[in-house]
């Protein structure tokens, strides 16, 4: 696959690679996809009182698009409040690391994962 | 000697042509250019001289006679050759084939364009390490069966099919046995004969010789194989395949196929064979989780064939950009399929995802092989740390138990 540069520095540089606490009250846990369609993100974000997103951390199995695909949405949603994160768009993702077509599903997946995070810290706030 | 990568593990794909390959084509191009079949003058007896030498060379790779082999653009054309050809050729005494669901496509697309003109083609399954059933394929073979095509060792999994138990079935039976030994020449001895194998596909560019040439051996003894051609023509190739040859090519077929048979004699095949052995040995040293597809036993010396559990093929040949390798995982496929191949022997799909093939050839080094076990066991290590399933695995979770949400 011929990816552009910004999928391989994601790739080889990846960001915010790792796990919070997923007992926590403040984190949010996301995991989408299949083991049996070749991809799964987990995304965790810590959540503060004002509803800003603190941290947030990435662990993927998935081609490289889909690893890079999360770590561009763990830096894009860092700062952004609750509401503000919904909003990102897996177009969005796909238009800064310029995916190619057979690889969109892994934007679409990773503004997934950010929906169920945000919805599990939701429920655990509820 | 240093390592220079990118090195080259990808020898099921398609080889360096060898310089001595090389060496010999090129008086064919520019003073030996003449049209092998112009008879009455000098440049067409050097051309067809040339062309003869070959052909005597690949029949001596496989046990045959010089007038067996037939020449063709690839194995891809000798599949469809011996498929299309054999079954069209012996169509009233009947429309049914038999092969195998791991074959290579150039025979399951055959199959499948004769089954849209009428045909019926049964497919036997493999088992988990990849080996078709001789009872199965008993049991498969009916009256109006005019072949049976079994490849001889598989390009995925290198897994080497009992063909000489598959051939004393179908001269027994009656029925004819159409062999691709495409990735097994000059790996494993074969000898036509005695293996009872009346139709066999060659590549040259498989085994170090030039791309866009093969050859076709077809039986002429007991039993003489008779063909309906594809190619219409000029009738070279005794009519079997129209086409000016294309002589460089051929010449270098042959030398290739010469190259092949001291292989087999003169311990490459156990150089080879120890290397593989060795990259497999570091692999399970370095690190849990991985599995081998196919059968070891009945396997390729060249090829490893390995699942890096919960580390994606595509992302794991993108880590490993310095080796060049192929991966069964859907993300490398232009289909978005996984593996057919692997999925054909029961191997669960999320395996078939992270399986890498390695093939090993004449110009891997010891040096490469140190190298490329060093970086698999880094980037496989690197991967995982990233993967949340290795992750859940070891936190005790099993990942059959989850609801995933297929996408």
């Amino acid at each position: 696959m011929a990816y552009s540069q910004k999928v391989i520095d994601h790739y080889e540089n990846p960001q915010n690679v790792g796990s919070l606490d997923k007992g926590a009250a403040d984190v949010g846990t996301g995991l989408v996809g299949a083991p049996a369609c070749g991809d799964v993100m987990k995304l965790q974000l810590k959540i503060n009182d004002d509803g800003i997103i603190e941290d947030a951390k990435f662990k993927t199995f998935g081609c490289g698009s889909a690893i890079a695909s999360s770590s561009l949405v763990t830096t894009m949603v860092k700062g952004k409040s609750v509401d503000e994160a919904m909003e990102i768009k897996n177009s969005d993702i796909a238009r800064e690391l310029a995916l190619p077509p057979v690889k969109i599903h892994c934007s679409v997946l990773a503004e997934d994962a950010v929906k169920a995070a945000i919805a599990d810290y939701r429920k655990k706030k509820s | 000697m240093s390592v220079k990568p990118p090195i080259y593990l990808d020898n099921h794909a398609t080889t360096a042509v060898d310089p001595r390959v090389v060496e010999e084509m090129l008086p064919y191009f520019t003073e030996h250019f003449g049209n092998a079949a112009s008879r009455n003058h000098s440049f067409g007896w050097a051309a067809r001289e040339g062309v003869e030498l070959a052909r005597e060379r690949v029949a001596d790779l496989i046990g045959a006679t010089p007038k067996e082999i037939v020449w063709t653009s690839g194995a891809t054309e000798s599949d469809n050759l011996a498929v299309k050809g054999v079954a069209r050729y012996y169509e009233k005494k009947g429309k049914h084939i038999v092969t195998v669901a791991t074959e290579h496509k150039a025979i399951l697309d055959s199959c499948h364009a004769l089954e849209r003109e009428g045909w019926e083609v049964t497919y036997l399954g493999v088992d988990s390490e990849g080996l078709i059933s001789l009872d199965e394929l008993k049991a498969a073979i009916r009256p109006d069966t005019t072949l049976v095509s079994v490849m001889f060792a598989n390009n995925e999994i290198g897994v080497v099919q009992p063909i000489t138990e598959i051939g004393a079935i179908c001269r027994e039976a009656g029925v004819l046995f159409h062999c691709d030994a495409v990735q097994a020449l000059g790996r494993i001895p074969i000898d036509v004969k005695a293996m009872k194998i009346d139709l066999l596909s060659i590549s040259a560019h498989k085994m170090y010789g030039p791309k866009g040439v093969g050859a076709l051996f077809v039986r002429r003894g007991r039993p003489r194989v008779r063909l309906q051609p594809l190619i219409d023509g000029g009738g070279h190739e005794r009519g079997l395949r129209s086409g000016t040859l294309a002589v460089p090519s051929l010449v270098g077929l042959g030398k290739a196929a010469e190259l092949a048979r001291l292989d087999l004699e003169n311990g490459e095949i156990e150089r080879v064979r120890a290397l593989r052995d060795r990259l497999w040995a570091g692999l399970q040293e370095n690190l849990d989780e991985l599995y081998l597809n196919g059968s070891w036993d009945h396997r390729l010396p060249n090829n490893l064939n390995v699942s890096f559990a919960y580390v994606e093929g595509e992302a794991m040949m993108m880590g490993i950009k310095q080796i060049a390798c192929s991966s069964g995982s859907a993300c490398t496929s232009a289909s978005l399929e996984p593996s057919y191949v692997l999925r054909a022997m029961g191997v669960d799909v999320e395996l078939a995802h992270t399986s890498i093939r390695f093939g090993l050839g004449r110009f891997t080094t010891d040096e490469e092989i140190d190298f490329a076990l060093e970086l698999v066991t880094e980037k496989v290590r690197w991967l995982r740390e990233m993967s949340p399933l290795y992750e859940m695995v070891k936190e005790g979770i099993d990942l059959k138990s989850i609801q995933w949400a297929a996408h």
